[in-house]
C-alpha cells in the first residue's frame, strides 16, 4: 500500500506570466483515492493534465512508477482521464467510444466485445451500444467517459470534476458509484473537485490547494479536524476564524477573554489565527460564559439551527446547535479548549 | 395572416426569376421549333447522347473532380493550419484567401491569362533564372489550375469553420486513449470535420462542372467544356432547344451530386456555409 505510483518533484508550471503551480512536490500511493481540492485557479486542474501528459511542466519532474515521464507524451502514459466536459467522440456510438483506446491497441474483435460489455455493465448502460452519444443524458454521457477511460486497465484514473454537471442527486449517486468502483477495481483514482464535500465523502487522502501551492495533505478527519491554515479551515466546512494572541503554550486571548487550549510551539505573544468550528460552539448561560452575545439571526437547517451571535467586540460567532434562542436573547458561548484551533498567521 | 402577406413579394421573386425561368427551360428542352411549327419532342435529349457531346461532358467531369480534389488536397491543410493557429496569424491566412474573392471572377482569371502568357510574368521570371519557359496557357493545367484559384476558398472556409469548432477536449482524449497524432487525425479529427469536406466538395464540384468563363479564358476555346456547350447554342448557334436540354442534364447531375454528397452529410447541419 505504501508503494508510490505518482510523484510530482519540484514541479513548477507557468502560463504567460502566471504562476499554476509553484514548487508542487506530491506523492500518490498505489491504490489510493486521492482528492485535489480548492477553489477554481488554485492548480488543481493543472496538477492533473500535468499528470495526464496534456502540459509539460515548466520546472521539476513527474514520476511514474519510478520513471520519469516528464517528457513522455500523453498517449503513451498508462493513465486514463476522464474529462470535466467528457469529451465523447460525437461521431461513434457508444460502444464504438469505449473501444476506442482497445481498437488502437489493435485487440481482436471477440477481445473488445468481451472487455467493452463488462465496462457496460459495471457503469450500468447494458443495452445502450448502439445509442449515438448525443442522445445520452449527462449522467449517461459521465459514464460513458468513465467507461471509455476505465476499459484500457489504466494504472491511474485521472478525473477532471467528473460531477459538476450534474445535479444534486445524481451527484450523490455517482459519488458512491465511483467509490465503489475504485474498490473494486483497485485502480488509483486522483480526483479533481472543488466541492469539499465531495472531496471529504470520497477520499482516502485529500490535497488541499491555493494559488498554485499545496496548502494540506491528510486524510479527511485530518484536514477537518486539524486544518494547518485558515485557509484550509475556511474552504473545509464552515469556521469562526478570529484574531487572537497566543500567551503562552496553550493559553490564548481572543474576544475579550483567556482561554485554554492544546496548542504549543508558538512565540511569546504572537498574533495568530483561532479557528471555531461552529458545532464546538455550545449554548451556555450567559454567567457560565468567558464568551457572551446577542443572537442576531436564527435559521432552521433540518438537523440543526443556524445562529449567529454578535460578540460585544463586534465578532458574528457562527454557532449550530440543536437547541436554539430567540434573536435578541444574550447567550453565552462554551466551548473545550480542544475544539481551539490556533494557527500561524499567513504572512500576506 | 400577417406571415403569408409578407411573403407575397418572396414568391413574386422566386416565380419570376426561378419557376418561371426553370419552367422555360423544361419548354425549349423538349420542344423542336420548325419552319412547320413547335413540335413536342426528346429530340434534344437524344442528341446529347452523341459521342462527341458526351466526351464533352465526360471531359467536364474529369476537369470538374480533378480539381475538386486538388482544392481538398490544398485546402483541408490550410484549413488546419487556421484552426490550429493563434488568433492574429489565422486572420493573416484567412486575409490571404477571401482578398481575392472581393476582385471581380473575370479580373482574376484574366489577371492569370497575363501571368501564364507565353511572355507574361511567369515565363519572364522562368528566364530571368534561366529555367525552361512553360508554356501551359491553352492547355487542361492551365483550366484545372484556373478553377483550383477560383474555387478554393469555398473548399477551405467550410472544412476551417468545422474544424475550428472541434472540441479541444476530445483532441485531448484520443491522446489519453493510446492516439498517437497520426490516429488522432484518422480516427477522430478527420471524421468530425467531414460535414465540412463534404460541403466544400459540393461548393468547388459544381461552379467547376459548370464553369465557362475560365475553360474559354484560360483553355483558350479549344476545350469546350459542357458550360461553353450551353453558352454555345445559347448565344452563338442560337438552338434554345438543345442549350436547355443541356441544361437540364446538369441540373439532374448537381441534383444527383447534391443527393450523393447529403448521404455523407447527416445531421451535422451547422458545417455548410450557405
Amino acid at each position: 500500500m505504501t508503494e508510490n505510483i505518482v510523484q510530482l518533484k519540484g514541479v513548477s508550471k507557468i502560463f504567460d506570466e502566471t504562476v499554476a503551480l509553484a514548487d508542487m512536490n506530491l506523492s500518490i500511493r498505489k491504490n489510493e483515492f486521492v482528492t485535489l481540492l480548492g477553489p477554481s485557479g488554485c492548480g488543481k486542474t493543472t496538477t492533473l493534465r500535468l499528470i495526464g501528459g496534456f502540459e509539460q511542466p515548466t520546472n521539476g519532474t513527474i514520476w511514474f512508477e519510478g520513471k520519469d515521464i516528464s517528457n513522455v507524451p500523453s498517449y503513451k502514459r498508462r493513465v486514463n482521464t476522464v474529462f470535466q466536459r467528457y469529451a465523447l467522440f460525437s461521431h461513434l456510438d457508444v460502444y464504438e467510444n469505449i473501444a476506442f483506446g482497445l481498437r488502437i491497441k489493435k485487440l481482436d474483435e471477440q477481445t473488445i466485445r468481451q472487455k467493452v460489455g463488462k465496462m457496460l455493465e459495471l457503469v450500468n448502460l447494458q443495452g445502450f451500444e448502439a445509442r449515438d452519444v448525443n442522445s445520452l443524458s449527462g449522467g449517461q454521457q459521465q459514464r460513458v467517459a468513465i467507461a471509455r477511460a476505465l476499459v484500457n486497465e489504466p494504472e491511474v484514473l485521472l478525473l477532471d470534476e467528473p460531477l459538476a454537471a450534474l445535479d444534486l442527486k445524481l451527484r450523490r449517486e455517482m459519488q458512491h458509484e465511483l467509490k465503489n468502483m475504485q474498490k473494486q477495481l483497485g485502480i488509483t483514482f486522483v480526483f479533481v473537485t472543488h466541492d469539499q464535500e465531495e472531496a471529504l465523502s470520497m477520499s482516502d487522502t485529500v490535497v488541499v490547494m491555493q494559488d498554485g501551492e499545496i496548502q494540506q495533505i491528510g486524510t479527511p478527519e485530518m484536514i477537518y479536524n486539524e486544518p494547518t491554515n485558515a485557509f484550509v479551515a475556511g474552504f473545509i466546512g464552515e469556521s469562526n476564524i478570529v484574531d487572537g494572541i497566543m500567551r503562552q503554550d496553550r493559553l490564548v486571548d481572543f474576544g475579550g477573554a483567556r482561554f485554554e487550549c492544546v496548542d504549543v510551539g508558538f512565540e511569546r505573544d504572537e498574533p495568530v489565527d483561532v479557528v471555531v468550528r461552529p458545532e464546538d460552539l455550545v449554548l451556555i448561560p450567559v454567567e457560565q460564559a468567558k464568551l457572551t452575545g446577542v443572537v442576531r439571526s436564527v435559521t432552521f437547517l433540518g438537523v440543526h439551527y443556524e445562529m449567529i451571535v454578535d460578540a460585544a467586540d463586534g465578532t458574528g460567532w457562527l454557532v449550530h446547535s440543536t437547541l436554539m434562542e430567540p434573536v435578541g436573547t444574550t447567550v453565552g458561548l462554551g466551548l473545550a479548549p480542544m475544539d481551539i484551533h490556533i494557527m500561524k498567521k499567513v504572512s500576506e | 395572416m400577417r406571415k403569408s402577406s409578407a411573403m407575397v413579394p418572396y414568391l413574386i421573386w422566386m416565380a419570376l426569376f426561378i419557376v418561371i425561368p426553370l419552367l422555360l427551360v423544361v419548354y425549349y428542352a423538349f420542344t423542336v421549333t420548325t419552319p412547320e411549327g413547335t413540335t413536342w419532342s426528346f429530340e434534344n435529349f437524344t442528341r446529347f447522347f452523341e459521342p462527341i457531346y458526351l466526351r464533352v461532358l465526360w471531359r467536364s467531369l474529369a476537369l470538374a473532380l480533378i480539381s475538386t480534389l486538388i482544392c481538398l488536397l490544398l485546402g483541408y491543410p490550410v484549413a488546419m493550419i487556421m484552426a490550429g493557429n493563434a488568433f492574429s496569424r489565422k486572420n493573416v491566412i484567412m486575409l490571404l484567401f477571401v482578398v481575392p474573392m472581393w476582385m471581380n471572377f473575370l479580373l482574376r482569371t484574366y489577371a492569370w491569362l497575363a501571368i501564364l502568357e507565353r511572355n507574361g510574368f511567369l515565363n519572364v521570371l522562368l528566364s530571368s533564372l534561366s529555367l525552361p519557359r512553360l508554356n501551359i496557357l491553352y492547355t487542361n493545367a492551365a483550366v484545372i489550375l484556373g478553377m483550383v484559384y477560383n474555387f478554393l476558398p469555398f473548399m477551405v472556409l467550410p472544412i476551417y469553420s468545422v474544424l475550428s469548432k472541434i472540441d479541444k477536449g476530445v483532441v485531448e482524449a484520443a491522446g489519453d486513449l493510446g492516439a498517437n497524432s497520426v490516429k488522432v487525425f484518422t480516427r477522430v479529427i478527420f471524421p468530425l470535420s467531414l460535414p465540412g469536406v463534404v460541403s466544400g466538395i459540393t461548393m468547388v464540384f459544381m461552379p467547376a462542372l459548370t464553369t465557362f468563363v475560365i475553360s474559354r479564358l484560360l483553355g483558350g476555346g479549344q476545350f469546350t467544356l459542357i458550360g461553353n456547350l450551353i453558352e454555345q447554342q445559347f448565344l452563338v448557334v442560337g438552338d434554345w432547344g438543345f442549350g436547355s436540354a443541356i441544361s437540364m442534364v446538369m441540373i439532374i447531375l448537381i441534383l444527383l451530386s447534391m443527393a450523393i454528397m447529403s448521404f455523407f452529410e447527416d445531421e451535422d447541419k451547422e458545417a455548410t456555409l450557405w
